[in-house]
């Protein structure tokens, strides 16, 4: 039994190791330049709260959730812009910086030299866009937390569930990457993207659409990122947010895998 | 003789319609310096990536270090080092960096990797440069660069795919004498190249590739013995055609080609051909008697006409 188990424990353990030095090369390449890049992901969804969850709230008043629960319009607003903001954060390590090392900077040609397998290289581009995406959802929930838009207890649950959409979309975007042919293919998908961001139920419930239309919303996973994190941040308690992990556990899976794959075709030619 | 640390069999890689490597076999033994010869297009770098085991061979049997390529991959490349023909160094880090990082690859200990890449460094002479970017860095450099990150894992076997191709003079023997000196330490050495001083310096054996195949094999010497003769004598007569001039020199030597710009004799006795020319009652206005060199023997082989 000891034979059998112990050498996949071992290749997993190499299989970890390679991947934690792929995002350790990103941390060598972090230089000055990027910091101001890192702050811009962070500002952009505080802005959004500071004006509309904020500004446009105050015209708007308080908010009757579906399950009872009144919350001012900042309030309702704020856990969304988290969402999006780890989507953003995710998205933008793993489709642009991703696909430039992929194609042009043919970064992983040398990379694929060494032991390192391209589901290593995969995983370990993930993780750091998760360490830079984390960065951001912690940093904004201690401005909500000052805000009075959550309680801290309420925002170290929303923590892990903010990572989680972090990873759903990181490796989701680098499997969209791996199909791109140039730069201009990111345009259709800042534009999915875009949409996303205001059609999740992130400024309007989605309770607020036609049938057919919430059905649709509901289905998208920036939808599920945002239900997750509310429930979470304002308190609401039903178990729907159990459908919502496992949404994001399956796509960041099926992203993963995807990744993959289409990076040992590209690469092992 | 010892288990060949690369063998192949029947070798084939196909892309599409194409095939590159079209079936050759091919075996490299321990402490070898071995070269892959052939103009552009002929499949040696495809022939370098599946036994760097990135490129899955298409059909025949490849074994590498005794193990399969496809299943154990990681373990094989564990061992190798690889030098591609195009440079492909981390832009975003040092020159230093790109050495430590690549070494952290192969799950090098952050200590040993620093220890290591101050010595490299120092053995491709760029230690003045580890802490520049690579951009700036000269084309013979980050060749230099390449090469010494393709030792950073200490390996077993270390592929060059055209290791000096796009450099200048000084550059190539720079390169060449470091890989001489691998070489006596007894690193097993595979370079492809199409420069024939390059294959007669470096490689103790070699095979011609044409085509994907491979249309000879042996080393330096044994083939400028077997494809041409001991010396040439280039002839260059003062007039648009040398045509005119060839016939009257049939007989001469075991060859004579014909080029637009001069005549080729390839002949045993250099001085005893041009004393023959002379009492032929012809009048070369430019007289040349050299060794034969694999340079014949390749273009012999390969032919003269330009492949893109």
């Amino acid at each position: 039994m000891v034979t059998l188990v112990l050498p996949r424990l071992v290749d997993v353990s190499a299989a970890s190791r390679r991947s934690a030095s792929v995002t350790e090369r990103n941390v060598a390449a972090l230089k000055s330049v990027y910091w101001l890049l890192l702050v811009s992901g962070f500002v952009e969804p505080l802005l959004y709260l500071l004006s509309i969850g904020v500004g446009v709230g105050a015209l708007i008043g308080d908010l009757t959730l579906p399950g009872g629960e009144v919350v001012t319009y900042a309030t309702f607003v704020a856990p969304a812009m988290l969402a999006s903001s780890a989507m953003t954060g995710a998205l933008a390590e793993t489709t642009f910086n991703f696909f430039g090392k992929l194609k042009y900077m043919k970064l992983y040609d040398g990379v694929i030299a060494t032991p390192v397998q391209p589901f290593e290289i995969a995983l370990g581009e993930l993780a750091w866009a998760m360490l830079r995406g984390s960065a951001y959802s912690a940093a904004f929930l201690v401005v909500m937390v000052a805000m009075d838009l959550t309680t801290p207890a309420r925002a170290l649950a929303a923590f892990p569930a903010a990572v989680l959409v972090g990873f759903a979309f990181g490796a989701l975007g680098m499997a969209i990457s791996t199909f791109m042919r140039s730069w201009q293919d990111f345009d259709l998908m800042s534009s999915a993207q875009f949409v996303l961001f205001l059609f999740s139920g992130t400024f309007v419930p989605a309770e607020a659409y036609p049938t057919v239309l919430r059905w649709l919303v509901e289905a998208t996973p920036l939808y599920r990122a945002v239900h997750l994190i509310r429930g979470l941040t304002v308190g609401t308690t039903d178990w729907g947010w159990l459908l919502d992990v496992l949404y994001l556990l399956v796509v960041m899976a099926a992203g993963l895998l995807i990744a993959s794959r289409r990076m040992s075709r590209l690469l092992y030619k | 003789m010892a288990q060949p640390l690369i063998q192949a069999r029947g070798l084939v890689k196909r892309f599409g319609d194409f095939t590159a490597v079209d079936g050759i076999d091919v075996e490299v033994c321990a402490g070898e310096a071995f070269g892959f010869l052939g103009p552009n297009g002929a499949g040696k770098s495809s022939t370098m990536r599946m036994v760097g085991c990135i490129s899955p061979p298409s059909a025949g049997q490849l074994r590498i270090l005794g193990m399969d390529p496809v299943r154990d991959g990681p373990a094989i490349r564990a061992r190798l080092g690889v030098c591609p023909q195009l440079d492909n160094l981390d832009p975003e880090l040092t020159v230093r960096e790109n050495l430590t990082t690549y070494a952290r690859y192969f799950g090098i200990p952050r200590r040993v990797a620093r220890a290591r890449a101050a010595e490299l460094l120092d053995f491709v002479q760029l230690s003045e440069r580890a802490d520049s970017k690579v951009e700036p860095l000269s084309g013979g450099m980050k060749r230099r660069l390449t090469i010494a990150r393709s030792l950073v894992n200490e390996p077993d076997i270390v592929l060059l795919d055209e290791p000096t191709t796009g450099l200048d003079p000084q550059a190539r023997h720079l390169v060449w004498e470091r890989l001489f000196r691998l070489k006596r330490q007894g690193v097993t050495l595979v370079l492809t190249t199409h420069y024939m001083d390059e294959a007669e310096q470096l490689c103790d054996r070699l095979v011609v590739m044409d085509g994907g195949r491979i249309v000879a094999e042996g080393s330096p010497r044994a083939l400028i013995e077997r494809h041409s003769t001991r010396e040439v004598v280039e002839l260059r007569f003062a007039a648009d055609s040398q045509e005119a001039f060839a016939g009257k020199l049939t007989g001469l030597g075991e060859r004579v080609e014909v080029l637009p710009d001069r005549i080729l004799v390839y002949v045993p006795d250099g001085d005893a051909a041009v004393a023959e020319v002379a009492a032929l009652g012809l009048h070369p206005t430019n007289v040349l008697v050299r060794r034969s060199s694999l340079e014949d023997v390749f273009l012999h082989l390969t032919g003269r006409t330009l492949v893109d």
